[in-house]
């Protein structure tokens, strides 16, 4: 395998995009970011690849339009995945690997404040015999929480002391859309939203883009001393069905995270868009106590979708490039109750 | 490490009609993989990984299908990615699918590409109306008659040049069993007879629209040296250029001018028209098969309806392209651009039976989607590649 590291990363995101801009306004500015912090220009760039959704857009092609962000002339080698960016940053890491490119920009976008995100996200379902109940993400996040206080896997003080120290994190974040921690009584005696989760017990609904470079050996040294190498990358997908599985349990999460060496991991960025599941995929991963987990705040601080899986990569390499951490692990989800997940392994060492 | 080898070594596809209410998404899918599958000799446990590619979820109102279609395709427990790039996507599935062998993460991995159009109304599907977008509610093919008109222009080329494409492809679909259009005595003068929709383009020159579904199952050189007849992977382009530039060329598109360079310098190949025996190109509307000939190197600009009118594209020709009968005959469009590059592959195993082109032995699988501004295309051989 090349080395390939991570090498530059950045976002926007809110709860609300003013003026419903198109998002060649809003990636335009963030790949001037990039291009300013890397020392790369468009024609640096040996592969484009992204991730979004047309559901989330209400139209077809809606990555199409992303493209002109680019200034695709002359014509640039591009792909685009229908998932989290975290995805797309996979197909790029692949493309390196075939040695064809040394560098690649990968990016994610997503204004979920178009539509009702809970109701929209319900046509991922089995179409003949799930959607047409019209289950909501909250709803289902819900039965999955209640599930496991019943079966006295987590307790919703646990969940609360997840909500609080993510919260607390986030005021760091000055991208955090949510923020401001309290303390667990405080947030235990707030009302239910869909028990037995709070309204902070979900992540708020988030418009976002963001994007990363990653780049191979020399050209990730000439770009940073310091670059997050990345050691391992690995994903699996769970059935669907919420009555194929135990609901308790993400083994896709258990499977691609065993495939990865996470001795010594000092930081994870886990992409859990409900307080619960962050406990199930610390169960499932078997992070060690000492571990910090979610430094930004995490998905319940924001959770752009398609973008929050890349976000937690570029949170995670920040801890390498400012030298807090030295190994580090992301996590990316899609699916409803963690289906699919992918794991990424950065290190320092050069 | 470097560039891994890799090889179809399994080719499926089902028989594409305009409903295929026979079957679920799931079921459609499934035909496609169990007959892929079968051909490479291997059941879903020997597979590695899943590579699903599909054009916009609104065409079946189900929002990122692979999720729910999972554990359908045998993807439960493995790593699955879900591909979308217009309609290049079923090349670029493949692209994605085979670099997952070439990068040498995988050694077999299974890719699927699908559209049940029935589901839904695909021209409503690509008219959404946008705030602050001027909406073209035309259609592709309103969106593309005047790049034809255009090219007829600039190239001089007699006005049947496209009922000769048509004829010749929907002749060639007579010996294809999967194909969608088996309509026999398709000939020139019936193309010309047929209703004008969107001038120049006439009825019969149009794509139909079709439930269908094509798998592959792409393998590392040790198992595809173990198979039967392997269609090795000499090269693999994809490029994209942007949809609002006023410099645009968008009857000879600058990204697929340079993509065909690329690819055909990837394969070692300096005259293609020559070295390739066969060829897959994405013909929708039967005028992209000249605009194509000459965006791809094969003929220079403005000749390309030369080698059309010579016959050359026909059967028998120095270079027959689609000979499966072409998208002019079946398009299940998420599915499309992978049959192009599954339909090569066939060509050069020698297994496309009563389409097969004598001794077909390096073809090309191409594709494009969106307003011309997607292109992928591969190369595949009967040996393996050289480099």
């Amino acid at each position: 395998m090349r080395d390939v590291a991570v090498v530059g990363y950045a976002q926007r995101q809110t709860t609300q995009f003013d003026g419903s801009p198109t998002m060649v306004e809003l990636l335009v500015p963030v790949f001037q970011e990039l291009y300013e912090k890397t020392g790369l220009t468009r024609s640096d760039i040996g592969f484009w690849c992204s991730g979004s959704s047309d559901y989330l857009a209400g139209r077809s092609f809606s990555f199409v339009q992303s493209v002109d962000a680019i200034g695709a002339l002359p014509p640039v080698n591009e792909s685009h995945v229908e998932m989290d960016a975290a995805w797309a940053m996979y197909e790029a890491w692949l493309k390196i690997q075939t040695g064809e490119v040394d560098t690649a920009l990968v990016y994610g976008f997503g204004k979920a404040s178009a539509g009702t995100l809970r109701r929209t996200l319900t046509l991922q379902l089995d179409p003949l015999t799930m959607t047409p109940l019209w289950p909501d993400t909250v709803s289902i996040a819900g039965l999955q929480a209640r599930m496991g206080i019943d079966a006295g896997l987590w307790s919703e003080r646990e969940m609360a002391e997840v909500v609080n120290r993510s919260l607390s994190d986030a005021e760091k974040n000055e991208y955090a859309i949510r923020k401001g921690g309290s303390s667990v009584e405080d947030l235990l005696a707030r009302p239910m939203y869909a028990d037995p989760l709070r309204k902070h017990d979900c992540a708020p609904v988030t418009d976002g883009v963001s994007a990363v470079v990653i780049a191979a050996g020399d050209a990730a040294r000439e770009i940073t001393d310091r670059p997050a190498w990345i050691r391992g990358i690995s994903h699996r997908i769970d059935p669907l069905h919420l009555g194929a599985r135990t609901l308790t349990e993400s083994p896709s999460a258990r499977a691609a995270a065993a495939a990865l060496d996470l001795t010594g991991v000092e930081v994870a960025e886990l992409h859990a868009p409900f307080s619960h599941q962050e406990l199930i995929l610390r169960r499932e991963i078997g992070l060690a106590d000492d571990v910090t987990i979610n430094p930004s705040g995490g998905a319940l601080a924001a959770n752009p979708m398609f973008t929050a899986g890349l976000n937690r990569v570029g949170e995670a390499a920040k801890r390498i490039w400012d030298g807090s951490a030295n190994k580090v692990l992301a996590h990316a989800t899609s699916g409803p109750a963690l289906q699919q997940n992918l794991f990424c392994v950065m290190d320092g060492s050069n | 490490m470097g560039k891994q080898r890799a090889a179809v070594i399994g080719v499926g596809q089902t028989h594409h009609r305009a409903v295929r209410s026979d079957v679920s998404i799931a079921g459609l899918c499934r035909e496609a993989i169990d007959r892929a599958l079968a051909d490479a000799n291997l059941t879903f446990d020997e597979i590695d990984a899943v590579v699903v590619g599909k054009a916009p979820d609104l065409f079946e109102g189900v929002m990122m299908p692979e999720l729910y279609l999972a554990e359908a395709l045998g993807a439960a427990g493995k790593p699955l990615l879900r591909v979308h790039t217009a309609g290049s996507v079923g090349g670029s599935t493949s692209i994605v699918a085979a670099s997952l062998v070439q990068a040498g993460v995988h050694k077999r991995v299974l890719t699927v590409s699908f559209e049940k159009q029935s589901e839904s109304n695909a021209m409503w599907a690509l008219s959404v109306p946008l705030p602050f977008i001027m909406p073209v509610h035309a259609g592709a093919g309103g969106y593309f008659a005047p790049h034809v008109r255009s090219y007829i222009r600039r190239s001089g080329a007699p006005t049947h040049i496209g009922a000769i494409v048509a004829a010749k492809d929907r002749t060639n679909a007579l010996n294809n069993p999967y194909a969608h259009l088996h309509n026999e005595g398709t000939t020139v003068e019936s193309v010309m007879a047929s209703q004008m929709l969107w001038d120049p383009i006439r009825y019969d020159e149009t794509c139909p629209s079709s439930d269908g579904a094509c798998a592959l199952v792409i393998a590392d050189e040790d198992t595809a040296r173990a198979s039967d007849s392997p269609a090795w992977i000499h090269g693999t382009v994809m490029r994209s250029e942007m949809t609002t530039a006023a410099e645009r060329d968008q009857v000879n598109p600058l990204a697929g001018r340079e993509a065909a360079a690329a690819l055909w310098k990837q394969a070692g190949i300096t005259d293609p028209l020559r070295e390739i025996d066969a060829a897959e190109i994405y013909v929708p509307f039967s005028w992209f098969e000249p605009m194509w000939m000459e965006n791809l190197g094969f003929a220079a600009e403005g000749e390309g309806w030369k080698l059309t009118e010579s016959g050359a594209t026909a059967m028998g020709g120095i270079l027959p392209v689609n000979a499966s009968g072409g998208v002019l005959s079946s398009n299940p469009i998420g599915a499309s651009g992978m049959l192009r590059f599954a339909e090569a592959a066939l060509q050069v195993r020698g297994k496309a039976g009563d389409h097969q082109v004598d001794g077909a032995r390096r073809a090309l699988g191409h594709a494009y989607g969106g307003g011309s501004q997607f292109f992928a295309m591969w190369v595949v051989g009967a040996e393996p590649p050289s480099n």
